[in-house]
């Protein structure tokens, strides 16, 4: 029945994420460093709530833009701790997790023929949802060499005029790399000489370990040209209650609000009922659980350095992404020989775009014991390789 | 006062005394040799008191029973609850010892092999004790959480992908 596919959609490529799944799937025993989820279940004042609003019957739709109150805790939280100001009657849509968010400012904006920047390597909807909407995708390479943030010599290198849309992806899975004000300054400067939008996914914001997140949106002149999309996903551990946002000019979110009230009518009401928990109450919950992932941080970068490998080391969210270039292996290559030799699961680089080649992503939200195991296999894999090269 | 970087080091310990000074330090970013230092600190003004397992005795099958006991005493002149507080606590049988707002004055955690084991001491060595008012016994059925650990809870056994974008 492939031939009643819409030709965009048949020619859509599988996740590369979804090709090693399978791969996974079919063994015993895996230690598995592929996952892009958080391993602490949501605190627990949070799941109460939705538990409570179970009880109360609160099953039904919410508006369009989401609960009153939720939007409000949020343009609380967003001054309080991004210093970004948003009007929760108009400027924040609560959407069903952060990934229709980034649907949705791509199908707001885009038109056949625009071209969306993507930075690479970096999450991987990005560009299949520039696809979706009809536009082309342009990745702009960061590099290793920069600790992984956006240059913009890098984005002169690929700018067409039909450029409409910069995605920035920062703390940055799969690298870990953040960028500061000194960084993003320059960046703000290429939007507006070259009229951008710019869509700011910064889910990871409030897992940093270097000082605190400094978002795009925040910078002067940059809070109409940003769609700031973030989500309750990672920050609290809450991937499966479907709760991301989008905040942004009236006009824009405006136009993102009429295709969610057709597409998806509301995001979850016992998943937003909990966000406002998570907002009011999971601070500290969230914050034990960044002083865990940093410790787990430092032991991979160390296990990683350990083994002669270059790592860099990401100062945001909990992914890890060694260089293993040394062993003369591809990025698939070494994490299906990894796979097979040591049952250590890890994702190849190129996962998340083309200048991931060289590279694996492994992620630390795993408990410290995992981790150590899994760090012994990998320098029992990268020992033997180096010394039969 | 504590400093961020002492409390996360203090936090570790307490959560696994196992780790060495190298392992700690590779977590933390603190170098070893200041590891060594503040935990040789730490002992000498005893913030570090102890170095100890938590065993859920409750599986091992072992007679065991425990006893939370209120007490009342009566304070004198010259003679305050911090005075009868150690000399209580010395009699081993009492595994903790606190002094409380409310009703009643001190609260003892009282363990033995058997519930005679803990009346007896009730009756021959608390009771009669000259500072001792009243006493109060209440068994301990069952333990659920100590310590910030949960002890009957099933494991949360969180159930991911292994692999996910
Ligand atoms: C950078 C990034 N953005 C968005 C998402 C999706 O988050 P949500 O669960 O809110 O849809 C993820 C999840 O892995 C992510 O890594």
């Amino acid at each position: 029945m492939n031939k009643y596919l819409a030709s965009h959609v048949a020619t859509l490529p599988p996740s590369g994420i979804r090709k090693f799944f399978d791969l996974v799937a079919t063994m015993k025993d895996v230690i598995s460093l592929g996952v892009g989820e958080p391993d602490f279940v949501t605190p627990w004042t949070v799941r109460e709530s939705g538990i409570f609003s179970l009880e109360q019957g609160q099953t039904m739709y919410t508006s369009n833009a989401g609960l009153f109150e939720l939007r409000e805790e949020l343009s609380h939280h967003l001054y309080t701790t991004l210093g970004l100001s948003y009007d929760p009657h108009q400027e924040i849509l609560i959407t069903t997790g952060a990934s229709e968010a980034v649907d949705l400012v791509m199908r707001a904006v885009l038109e056949p023929g625009d071209v969306v920047l993507v930075p690479d390597p970096s999450y991987v909807s990005y560009a299949p949802c520039a696809i979706l909407a009809g536009a082309s995708v342009h990745f702009v390479p960061t590099l290793a060499k920069d600790d992984f943030r956006l240059r913009v010599e890098e984005l002169d290198k690929v700018y067409t005029p039909k450029a409409k849309l910069l995605v920035l992806s920062f703390p940055n899975n799969p690298t870990g790399a953040i960028m500061n004000r000194e960084d993003l300054l320059p960046i703000a400067e290429f939007v507006v000489k070259h009229d951008l939008l710019v869509l700011a996914d910064d889910i990871y914001s409030d897992l940093t370990y270097d000082g605190t997140h400094v978002s795009f949106a925040s910078l002067p002149g940059m809070h109409d040209r940003t769609l700031f999309v973030s989500g309750f996903s990672k920050s609290y551990a809450m991937t499966g209650w479907r709760i991301g946002y989008v905040a942004g000019n009236a006009d824009l979110i405006g136009g993102m609000t009429r295709i969610h009230q057709y597409t998806m009518l509301c995001a979850p009401i016992m998943g937003q009922i909990a966000a406002i928990e998570a907002l009011r109450s999971a601070t500290d919950a969230r914050n034990d659980m960044v002083t865990e992932y940093d410790r787990r941080r430092r032991l991979m970068v160390h296990g990683f350095r350990q083994m002669g490998l270059d790592c860099f080391e990401p100062l945001g969210a909990f992914y890890v992404f060694p260089d293993i270039s040394k062993t003369k292996l591809s990025s698939e290559e070494f994490a299906e020989q990894l796979l097979k030799a040591e049952k250590v699961a890890v994702v190849p680089g190129t996962a998340f775009g083309p200048s991931g080649e060289g590279h694996i992503r492994c992620s630390y939200a795993y408990s410290t014991e995992q981790l150590l195991e899994a760090l012994k296999r990998i320098t029992h894999f990268v020992e033997q390789r180096l010394a039969n090269l | 006062m504590l400093t961020d970087e002492d409390r996360r080091l203090l936090k570790l310990i307490a959560q696994d005394c196992r780790l060495k000074p190298e392992e700690l330090s590779i977590q933390t970013g603190l170098s070893p040799d200041y590891i060594k230092k503040r935990i040789g600190e730490w002992e000498k003004e005893k913030v570090i008191v102890g170095y100890q397992p938590m065993i859920n005795w409750s599986r091992t099958g072992e007679e065991k029973v425990a006893a939370l006991i209120e007490v009342r005493v009566l304070p004198q002149r010259g003679y305050g609850f911090d005075k009868i507080a150690k000399r209580l606590q010395k009699y081993p049988e009492i595994t903790s010892l606190f002094l409380m707002s409310g009703g009643y004055d001190l609260t003892l955690l009282v363990e033995g092999k058997t519930m005679q084991d803990v009346a007896l001491f009730v009756a021959e060595k608390l009771a009669p004790h000259e500072h001792v008012q009243s006493t109060a016994t209440h068994f301990l059925l069952r333990r659920y959480k100590q310590d910030g650990v949960e002890l009957m809870g099933e494991e949360e056994t969180i159930q991911r992908l292994v692999v996910s974008p």
